[in-house]
């Protein structure tokens, strides 16, 4: 069983990963966390990004350890200081 | 009580049941404190100001310059050169006098932060470096003050209201700041100007609201803005019960200053963070030059870059490709890199002393220092 996963990427990880959505799968069950680590092996220019990254799941803030569900939307936004 | 003459200038508020004169006269007693006078701080102040609020505090401690012009709307032509929060100040009290507008022309640490926002009812972040916001909220959540955030970089912005005696704070969102360098400040990588005056306008929007106690504030919400899509998305958020600072169990206890792993513009010379020792200014380069020397330049800056200005025998490999370029380099020549103003330079002279390349060296002030000391047909950006 997999879990098949759209990641949305905005601001600048949309430049690093070179475009604004990805698909992934990943082994049921799975956390942010393996997502992450799968994102920077799918995308390696966005591995120093990820660990500051903020995961949104199906619009909802994600901690590391939460399992993701089947099929959900991730968004993925990197910390902004600009003012 | 407000004077008839408050009472013809708020008009427009009376006139809404969920202001009228109860509202206006909680603005008339509000105070305010407003970290940074830049692109968020211009128009939240500003509005802020005709809306009758009663005290406003300013804290900056920069200097108007050309720059800021095309998006820090309350300093003008009139006031470059001048202190930010007495530019800003000016502005303020032309637009209405009845403001008292108190002004703090100093770096906000740890070490007075605290004796700034006493007295305010709440802060509004309108900082432009992480350090800067980590303190902001640190200190928000331990005096009990809502911290109305916000940010932004080129099209992208972000809203919400941290207040962790209701809900998440900012360190719930983002337990650390991200390594120094991988977050590029507008000061390198731009913005659109009018995208501050979007997230700096709601910011006072919420501001307001949490004044009068009307509607629904962002608390537990992040707003996320994109101009070019012209998008809002919403993330509902949760408290972090593992939040170094409004967790169960803090860690945090006390105001930190993050100046040495982040970098505060203006604060941290840019060339600290490589060193010095790797440092070569504009003119000991055109020396070199002069003496029939030709090290290699490098250029770190992104393509359309160019077109504003250049050196003619520069490579150019952008930053975020020269990991991956090395090869294209001879790490026994002598190498000068280069950006705009010396930030994203150092960076790719850590990354290239760490690859080996001994003498490499970083140009200091960049291609605009360049301009100003060696060659004046360069603009400077």
């Amino acid at each position: 069983m997999s879990n098949h996963l759209t990641v949305l990427f905005f601001a600048t990880l949309k430049d690093r990963a070179g475009g604004r959505q990805a698909s992934i799968d990943l082994a049921a069950g799975a956390t942010v966390r393996d997502l992450r680590a799968a994102l920077g092996r799918q995308f390696p220019a966005l591995t120093p990004l990820l660990p500051s990254a903020l995961v949104a799941v199906n619009r909802q803030y994600a901690f590391d350890d939460d399992v993701l569900p089947p099929q959900a939307e991730v968004a993925l936004f990197p910390p902004v200081s600009g003012g | 009580m407000l004077s008839r003459e408050e009472i013809l200038r708020y008009s427009r508020h009376l006139l809404i049941p969920e202001v009228g004169l109860q509202g206006q006269q909680k603005l008339k007693s509000a105070a305010i404190l407003i970290v940074g006078t830049g692109g968020l701080g211009s128009p939240a102040a500003l509005y802020l100001a005709a809306a009758g609020v009663g005290r406003l505090g300013l804290v900056d401690f920069d200097v108007v310059d050309q720059t800021n012009l095309q998006r820090q709307i309350i300093h003008g032509a009139s006031t470059v050169g001048k202190l930010k929060v007495e530019s800003a100040r000016q502005r303020l009290l032309d637009l209405n006098a009845g403001v008292q507008v108190t002004i703090y022309n100093e770096p906000f640490t740890s070490q007075n932060a605290r004796r700034i926002a006493e007295g305010y009812d709440l802060i509004i972040d309108g900082s432009d470096n992480f350090p800067t916001r980590y303190l902001t909220n640190d200190l928000c959540v331990l005096t009990g003050k809502p911290n109305v955030y916000g940010s932004i970089f080129r099209f992208d912005g972000q809203v919400s209201v941290f207040d962790a005696r209701c809900g998440p704070c900012y360190r719930c969102l983002f337990p650390e700041p991200p390594p120094p360098g991988l977050v590029p400040s507008c000061a390198e990588g731009g913005v659109l100007g009018i995208l501050p005056g979007t997230i700096g306008t709601l910011q006072a929007t919420e501001a307001l609201k949490l004044i009068l106690g009307i509607g629904e504030p962002l608390i537990g919400k992040l707003l996320l803005y994109n101009a070019l899509d012209m998008s809002f998305d919403f993330v509902r958020l949760k408290k972090n019960p593992k939040c170094k600072i409004c967790g169960d169990q803090p860690e945090i206890t006390d105001l930190v200053d993050y100046f040495e792993f982040c970098g505060v513009p203006g604060l941290v010379h840019d060339a600290e963070l490589a060193g010095a020792d790797w440092d070569i200014t504009p003119a000991e380069l055109a020396n070199l030059i002069k003496d029939g020397a030709s090290p290699c330049l490098l250029d770190v800056r992104e393509p359309h870059e160019l077109e504003i200005s250049a050196l003619a025998e520069a490579k150019l490999i952008p930053l975020g490709q020269l990991a991956g370029r090395l090869a294209e380099l001879d790490s026994a020549q002598d190498l000068v890199v280069f950006c705009k103003g010396g930030t994203r330079s150092a960076r790719a002279l850590e990354l290239l002393r760490s690859a080996g390349f001994r003498k490499a060296r970083n140009l200091r002030g960049g291609i605009n220092a360049w301009a100003k000391e060696i060659d004046p047909n360069l603009p400077i950006y």
